[in-house]
């Protein structure tokens, strides 16, 4: 018989074009429900986005503050001596560090065991933990302080009982505005200066700063530094950090503490990364979620669409690409939500960076990965209802409803 | 397509006569090389190509229950067979054991002479998609596409590109006398012309049999009536229909009868009603 020399129809492929576009038809007739499920996908994933982007906002803003502090001041203040007390450092320390070579400036302050209060009248234990320092008149330059308002001390107000307030202290003290007087080390000193903040020598902040002559004059000053900041040339940081010591105490360099603030900036830094790593967890946990919406959807697809997986089976689908035509679907829905959700924590990083004016970065790998992540989501979650879809018989498909 | 009168039975005067019955394809010899899909003919004398043969086959349900029990039928090429019964009878068993949609438990099923239960399941989709097609009696269109992209997903597990299926489900539809429709959604179309484009998704692939399960049942007798003759028509321009209905004067308007009661078949009529 003819008939029984006849070849069987090979299997054909389904174009990658058409894998897709059978993929999509399921969600083409229900959009409401693919926007919802695709939705829980792209609330987790806009957390997850957000978190990293608003961490690597507020780290740029940190790397920025210290690119634009600097990294080479470095502070050097009065260790231990070999027997335990405390060391001093000579009076003309700063002047010496000044001598070395890329040095680009050196000042100093010292600390007096004066205290201040608002007034006399306040119990001379309430130090407000605010310290009396002498300071030189190049301070500001040195440290990148800024006054916010009067003006700082200099050669004539520095001989004289006046004082500029650092921000914390001058809040503690209920000084808003140079021009008052405060209680210091027992007599009345002018209020001539406030500063702002200063991010590398915070300890300034909690400081009334008086003139170093009139440190001496009035309250008991030694003239000894207890700190001395210096900046210098980028490149030799290192080096001069060697130097230090030996420079300001050549007989004992051991009694010299050395550092470098703007370490402490670049520990803050790292510190951020642990603080992501706990509310990325949370964002997965809201993928994890969005992903189980899918799978439900798609569980819902297979049950409602058995008729359609019939029609495709007697049209001669086999099972493999009711499989696909199932995965695909639950990739794309993920997939979009993915998007979607990328978008969002995007739009949500950039309106919180500018709202706090810090500067917008989004690393370009986070949204790749959180795409690529909710894909992963989709496929996981899609995999049994595919399954499930492939394997009802066509006449099992076709019998139903 | 092959010219319709490319095989037996076809020319116009004997409409509506009994094409391609078996024992009777020996007398119009002369048309019989031209038999679609039939390459080479058959030295005439031969009756044509088995499309589907069932040997003794049956269908038992897990539970017990026996559908279908011990059935032997053949439809050859050029063939329009009714088969006949009322509801639970087992004649949709029947159509899918036909239609390869379902495997039988007993006995043999055949299509083009290769066993069905010796296929996989890739093997055996594929000879739903080039040999088989079917057309349902709830039509089974996909509300959001147009009658074009139905008809064109008739082609899609064959592998061609999107335009080629287009362009040949246009062919399709305008063979069904549905040409003026094509951008037309399911529901914008009346039932007759949703079974019209359902049997030109059947058709568009050219397959060796159609098998068509109530085609009528969910249209008024007009629409059911213009139906049936698209599948008159069908089958005198070359193509084998196998339809499974339970409506008795429909299948008596047919050439070939296969009645079925309680999973047997009863009777196998060829006696054409024209005779």
């Amino acid at each position: 018989m003819t008939a029984r020399s006849e070849k069987l129809p090979t299997p054909a492929r389904l174009r990658p074009r058409d894998v897709l576009a059978v993929g999509l038809s399921g969600l083409r007739g229900r959009k409401l429900r693919a926007v919802l499920s695709a939705l829980g996908i792209a609330i987790g994933v806009a957390a997850m986005v957000a978190v990293v982007g608003i961490g690597t906002s507020s780290q740029a803003r940190l790397a920025d503050q210290i690119a634009k502090l600097g990294t080479n001041l470095l502070t050097v203040a009065p260790g231990q001596s070999f027997a335990g007390t405390a060391a001093q450092l000579p009076s003309d320390a700063d002047a010496m560090v000044e001598r070395i070579g890329p040095v680009e400036s050196a000042t100093a302050t010292g600390k007096t065991d004066a205290t201040v209060r608002r007034n006399d009248r306040i119990e001379p234990g309430i130090t407000g933990g605010i310290q009396v320092l002498a300071s030189r008149e190049d301070l500001l330059g040195t440290v990148g302080g800024k006054l916010r308002a009067g003006r700082f001390l200099d050669a004539a107000t520095g001989n004289f009982p006046t004082v500029v307030l650092g921000d914390t202290a001058a809040k503690r003290l209920g000084v808003t505005e140079p021009g008052g007087q405060v209680w210091l080390g027992g007599q009345w000193f002018t209020v001539i200066g406030l500063l702002d903040p200063v991010p590398l020598a915070d300890d300034l902040d909690v400081s009334a700063l008086v003139g170093w002559e009139a440190a001496i004059k009035y309250l008991g000053f030694s003239g000894n530094p207890t700190t001395v900041y210096t900046r210098t040339a980028e490149s030799a940081v290192e080096a001069v950090r060697d130097v230090l010591a030996p420079t300001v105490n050549p007989k004992n360099p051991n009694e010299v503490k050395v550092s470098r603030p703007s370490d402490a900036l670049a520990a803050q830094l790292a510190a951020k990364d642990t603080f992501n790593a706990l509310l990325l967890g949370l964002g997965a946990v809201a993928l994890l979620v969005g992903g189980v919406g899918v799978a439900n959807t798609m569980v819902i697809a297979v049950l409602e669409r058995r008729q359609e997986i019939g029609l495709r089976r007697a049209l001669g689908a086999h099972r493999g690409q009711i499989r696909t035509q199932f995965l695909t679907e639950a990739v794309t829905l993920a997939g979009l939500g993915g998007i979607a959700g990328a978008a969002l924590g995007g739009a949500a990083t950039y309106a919180y960076a500018t709202a706090k004016d810090w500067p917008f970065a989004i690393p370009i790998a986070a949204l790749a990965g959180a795409v690529a992540a909710s894909a992963l989501v989709g496929a996981v979650a899609g995999l049994y209802p595919a399954g499930r879809a492939a394997r009802l018989t066509p006449t099992e498909a076709l019998a139903t409803g | 397509m092959t010219a319709p009168d490319a095989y037996p039975g076809a020319a116009g005067d004997r409409r509506p006569g009994p094409p391609a019955i078996p024992g009777q394809a020996a007398a119009p010899a002369s048309t019989a090389p031209g038999f679609p899909g039939v390459p080479g003919g058959h030295g005439g004398l031969e009756p044509p190509g088995e499309v589907i043969t069932l040997q003794g086959a049956g269908k038992t349900y897990p539970g017990g229950l026996t559908a279908l029990d011990n059935a032997d039928l053949t439809i050859r090429e050029g063939e329009l067979v009714a088969i006949v019964g009322p509801s639970g009878s087992g004649k949709s068993t029947l159509l899918n054991l036909m239609g390869t949609l379902d495997r039988p438990s007993s006995g043999r099923v055949e299509v083009l002479g290769h066993d069905v239960a010796t296929l996989s399941d890739r093997r055996l989709s594929a000879v739903r998609a080039r040999w088989i097609g079917f057309v349902f009696q709830q039509f089974f269109l996909s509300p959001h596409l147009s009658a074009l992209d139905n008809v064109a997903t008739g082609l899609l597990y064959h592998g061609i590109g999107h335009s080629r299926r287009r362009e040949r489900a246009a062919e399709a539809l305008t063979r069904v006398g549905l040409g003026h429709r094509l951008d037309h959604k399911p529901h914008e179309l009346s039932g007759g012309e949703r079974q019209r484009t359902a049997i030109a998704r059947a058709v568009v692939s050219r397959p060796r049999i159609v098998l068509a399960d109530e085609p009528t049942g969910a249209l008024d007798s007009t629409s059911g009536a213009a139906v049936v003759q698209l599948l008159r028509d069908l089958n005198a321009q070359g193509t084998t229909i196998a339809v499974i209905t339970h409506d008795r004067q429909l299948a008596d308007s047919l050439p070939r009868r296969v009645r079925i009661l309680d999973g047997r078949i009863q009777e196998d009529d060829m006696a054409g009603t024209a005779a």
